[in-house]
């Protein structure tokens, strides 16, 4: 009975609810006719959209070619392409110590390392993963569910729960020390701290990327593999035949996915790292635009806007080749 | 046997080859590298601050147990002790080098010296509720939890309502300039907050949403992803509908919201499932926006906690254990809506 009452109650609530958004709405109607109805379902959106996400892209590019460290664009100095001139300067490219930004190119360094080892990983074992989640095997959506499980975790969350089980005192080291091996600090390790920054982030997404492979493996047609059988076709024939060239368009956009994804490595390695350490050795671009406009008391705007142009430059070339590529490959 | 051709073989039925054995091991080893940090930080997160930093570390939560001894302030330690080949439970007064003083707690007279070589600890399985109980009455946990709870629920709400007004406007409609107004929304997919995060900075400053959690909501709303997502799904619902609606007099907003609104759930459902996963997660942009402590949201606020209390990793783990778990839930129960609506939409 009384959940009658609430059942009724909370209807004519809704129903009042509605009432009261719906007379304006129709009142808007009647003045402006419904020519414009259109405009108006639009204008939230766009009016949110406008101040948030247009006017700043519109000021990103001027921000870049001015100096000082007013955050305000009108109070800042018009500096040319010195900001730019400033992180491109280098003695050497390859060796960041020579740079007159040696902060910007190290993390340059460090993120096309990241990104070099993190797709090809990723990839590898997500393909793995989504091929053999294709075959008929006992317990297949258990398997594709806790693949995905951290996929949906907080990055915050995930940094914390690694830099756990990496600590000196960590279940790793435990086990190390039943193998017989000496105890180590991995995260204060330049060599270990990079490995498992990638390790963590293959752990963190591969399940989003198995996902989508393994839609593309179930689209491709089942009586290709009934024709290959029936020809005797070697195992290895089949995958390399029939598998890998049909999934070759997911292929490539989980690729160029990877890569976007992956220059805009942040979050987790930040948490797990302590913002990059131990030194620089995981400062990647992301970081070190962060902390050249908020993450200190430099406040230097213009400086961390050139390097957000240059890495936005980056990112819609490999947009592009990933448009192009789609395209390519519907038609 | 290759590897490849565990790869690509399908099963034949009723014989297990080798294909399918090197398929569970991949299979269950995943299934552990996922479960192990999660479930061992989860096992650490109920021991006890004097047990979280053993090393070698044990499994299960366990704790030394203690005594109240009548002649003595503090509760003792109790140890197992042979004493003349006997074994016996005593509680340690205080340890001085290699010798401990010992009492018996039932009898307590003067203390024994004893070696500490030959003693060990009375552990007892002990769940340190502690960890979590005490987060909440200090450390402005609660602020937290209450600040992400407000972020993910207004911005999910705002990101529907919102949203499907647009998509309803972009889908259902043919006028001037509509093409253009969908290309423009939908050419901003491809630029990433780490691009426009000083630009955007500065709007928030402008607009005085600076250190507000309006400023974190916000700028999330108008999602190029999210109109895309219910355009596609509103294009699939018959103009019919509306042309009848319209024959009968009903008014724009009530073929909007009494119509299409209801039509289109299962793609609000999926969009509200990972509108409330975004938000909730989110750390990059409501760590620029948010300066005080009061503000923070939970990922905020745990990241800002780890930096200043890096040795009480019983309290961190605890706390990271209590925002893991609504993600858990509904991970839990709405595994299948995610996975088919990410492979559907390719979106995350």
């Amino acid at each position: 009975m009384a959940e009658l009452t609430a059942g009724i109650l909370l209807s004519r609530t809704g129903e009042t609810a509605m009432r009261v958004v719906e007379a304006p709405m129709n009142a808007i109607e009647r003045l402006f006719g419904r020519k414009r109805m259109p405009w108006l379902f639009l204008a939230p959106n766009l009016i949110l959209f406008g101040i948030f996400t247009f006017l700043p892209i519109a000021i990103a590019v001027g921000y870049a070619f001015t100096g000082g460290t007013n955050l305000f664009v009108s109070d800042r100095p018009f500096v040319g392409l010195d900001n730019f001139r400033t992180l491109l300067s280098c003695g050497n490219y390859l060796q960041p110590g020579t740079c007159q930004e040696s902060l910007f190119w190290t993390a340059v360094w460090n993120t096309l390392w990241f990104v070099a080892f993190n797709v090809v990983a990723t990839l590898l074992v997500a393909l793995i993963t989504a091929l053999i989640l294709n075959r008929a095997i006992f317990a297949r959506g258990f398997f594709r569910a806790m693949f995905f499980y951290p996929v949906l975790l907080s990055p915050v969350v995930i940094g914390l729960i690694w830099k756990w089980f990496l600590d000196r005192n960590g279940l790793l080291n435990a086990f190390f020390q039943m193998l017989g091996v000496p105890p180590e600090i991995f995260l204060l390790d330049v060599g270990w701290s990079r490995f498992f920054v990638v390790v963590v982030s293959v752990w963190f997404h591969m399940g989003f990327y198995t996902l989508i492979l393994l839609a593309g493996l179930q689209a491709i047609p089942k009586d290709l593999y009934e024709a290959a059988s029936i020809d005797a076709a070697s195992p290895r024939r089949t995958l390399f035949r029939i598998t890998l060239p049909l999934l070759a368009p997911n292929l490539l956009v989980v690729f160029i996915l990877l890569m976007i994804k992956s220059v805009q490595i942040f979050d987790e390695a930040w948490v797990l790292t302590n913002g990059g350490g131990p030194g620089t050795a995981n400062s990647f671009i992301v970081q070190y635009i962060y902390q050249m406009a908020f993450g200190s008391d430099l406040r230097l705007f213009g400086l961390a806007s050139a390097a957000s142009v240059l890495m936005g430059l980056v990112l819609l070339v490999l947009t592009l080749i990933q448009l192009r590529l789609g395209k390519r490959m519907e038609s | 046997m290759s590897p490849i051709s565990f790869l690509s073989r399908t099963r034949r039925a009723g014989r297990i080859d080798i294909t399918d054995i090197l398929s569970w091991v991949w299979l269950l080893g995943g299934t552990f590298a996922v479960l192990v940090p999660v479930v061992w930080a989860g096992l650490s997160s109920l021991k006890p601050a004097a047990e979280i930093t053993r090393f070698p570390p044990s499994l299960l939560p366990r704790a030394a147990l203690e005594q109240t001894v009548p002649g003595f302030d503090k509760p003792l330690s109790l140890w197992n002790v042979t004493i003349d080949s006997q074994q016996r439970e005593m509680a340690m007064v205080r340890r001085i080098g290699l010798k401990a003083q010992m009492v018996d707690p039932a009898n307590p007279g003067q203390p024994v010296g004893v070696d500490v070589k030959g003693i060990t600890p009375v552990q007892q399985l002990t769940v340190a509720t502690e960890n979590y109980t005490d987060p909440l009455t200090r450390f402005n946990f609660l602020t937290f939890l209450k600040n992400s709870v407000f972020v993910t629920v207004v911005a999910t709400l705002l990101t529907l309502i919102v949203n499907a007004m647009a998509a309803f406007a972009l889908s259902k409609y043919k006028f001037r300039g509509d093409t253009t107004v969908f290309v423009i929304i939908i050419s901003t997919l491809m630029i990433p907050l780490a691009v426009v995060m000083v630009p955007a900075y500065l709007v928030i400053v402008g607009v005085g949403l600076a250190d507000n959690l309006w400023g974190v909501i916000l700028p999330t709303v108008a999602s190029p992803t999210a109109v895309f997502l219910l355009r596609q799904y509103m294009l699939t619902i018959p103009d019919e509908l509306i042309e009848a609606a319209r024959v009968d007099a009903a008014s724009e907003f009530c073929i909007f919201w009494r119509i299409i609104l209801p039509l289109t759930a299962p793609a609000l459902a999926v969009l509200a499932i990972f509108s409330v996963l975004w938000r909730w997660n989110d750390f990059l942009w409501p760590l620029i926006v948010l300066n005080s402590r009061e503000n923070f949201t939970l990922q905020v606020g745990l990241n800002a906690f780890q930096g200043e209390f890096s040795v009480q990793w019983h309290y961190i783990l605890a706390m990271t254990f209590l925002s893991l778990l609504p993600v858990t839930v509904v991970f839990l129960f709405l595994q299948k809506y995610i996975t088919t609506g990410i492979a559907g939409t390719g979106m995350k």
